[in-house]
């Protein structure tokens, strides 16, 4: 009789703070993630298998190891956040692969263009469980792509984004009604975040629940 | 029913409270707790390790950086406030966090004295935290030896 066991998640987590990875990888074990921290981007470009563009002898490899999400501090030396996320999504071997920004600092430009290159998310430092644990649908999705199957109308109804984007006049009190599982930090996010009309239509016409 | 461990659970309890109430703590020390588990015994101990060890080097660098009244290098204390104010955050160490906040504005506007008193008050707070919390962890050690749990203590 076989045994059908259930592959977890396998997380790559790039932070150049000793504390930070810490951090993280403990979030993502407690959410049932494998997880593997890196301390900079071009490490984790080596881990995924992908050498840097200016290598001569640069050729893209098989991903040697299978990663469901990749989340990385936006702040780092030499390669930032926003690089490797970059780099990623120009990648045809790995841009399927989610990528999740992290910031200690809430910065509405910051957050757009991260979103606009391809982050499925952005979180605000400190990263709390309940952020984590939107990281599942997107993990999802590559599970279902790699089986061949389309997602399922149930993925679009937990899918949740952080970041709602409002028009700038949005009154303070309808926020009030949202749901409270928001910190207040990414509410000030979603207050800042300018609406550029950007094209990410599965976003639109989903709203935060209570 | 073992009153010794019943006694030092409460004991526990009410201390951890009073860390709260006194704004030593805020509710990512709460997020903190809750990544522990049975697998994990000493993941808060040993990032508050990680959090005390950071503090006291960054304090030194940063320390350096404002010696000489001719030649602040106010990038590198604004690094150091940076780092410290993240991980802080991160802990839930509320005191030292808003000190951080201060000290984040006095260099922005390159105030060398403002950044000092800034610096002390860094150091005091994140030294009497490490003595609170040291106190804390004893007591759960205690009811560990005791043959106890550790108590969950929800905080409103």
């Amino acid at each position: 009789m076989g045994m059908i066991t259930e592959s977890k998640f396998h997380v790559l987590a790039v932070d150049d703070s000793l504390f930070d990875r810490k951090m993280i990888e403990r979030l993502l074990q407690k959410s049932s993630c494998q997880v593997t921290t890196v301390d900079s981007g071009s490490k984790a470009l080596e881990f995924l298998g992908l050498r840097e563009s200016n290598d001569p002898n640069a050729v893209e490899t098989h991903q040697e190891v299978e990663i469901n999400l990749i989340i990385t501090d936006y702040c780092m030396p030499g390669m930032t956040g926003y690089d490797l996320l970059k780099k990623v999504k120009e990648s045809s071997a790995f841009k399927s692969i989610p990528v999740v920004i992290m910031s200690s600092e809430n910065v509405p430009a910051r957050i757009s263009r991260c979103l606009e290159e391809g982050a499925e998310e952005f979180f605000l430092k400190p990263v709390k469980l309940a952020d984590v644990t939107k990281l599942k649908p997107h993990m999802m999705k590559t599970k279902l792509k790699k089986e061949g199957e389309k997602p399922s109308e149930e993925e679009n109804a937990t899918l949740k984004p952080v970041i709602e984007i409002l028009p700038l006049h949005q009154e303070l009190e309808s926020e009030q009604h949202e749901s409270s599982t928001l910190s207040s930090n990414k509410r000030k996010a979603m207050e800042e975040v300018i609406s550029t009309g950007r094209s990410r239509p599965k976003y639109n016409d989903i709203t935060t629940s209570v | 029913m073992n009153t010794v461990v019943a006694q030092l659970q409460r004991q526990f309890q009410d201390y951890l409270v009073s860390l709260y109430q006194q704004g030593f703590l805020d509710n990512q020390f709460t997020e903190l707790r809750k990544l522990q588990d049975e697998g994990t015994p000493d993941f808060v101990a040993e990032v508050v390790s990680l959090f005390f060890d950071d503090c006291s080097k960054l304090i030194n660098t940063m320390s350096r950086s404002l010696e000489r009244p001719e030649n602040v290098d106010f990038k590198q204390v604004d690094s150091g406030v940076h780092q410290l104010k993240g991980s802080s955050s991160s802990v839930g160490a509320r005191r030292v966090k808003n000190v951080c906040i201060s000290f984040k504005e006095c260099c922005d506007v390159q105030n060398r004295e403002g950044c000092l008193r800034c610096l002390q008050q860094v150091d005091y707070e994140y030294k009497m935290l490490k003595t609170k919390l040291q106190d804390l962890f004893n007591l759960e050690q205690r009811i560990l030896q005791a043959g106890g749990m550790i108590p969950q203590v929800n905080i409103s």
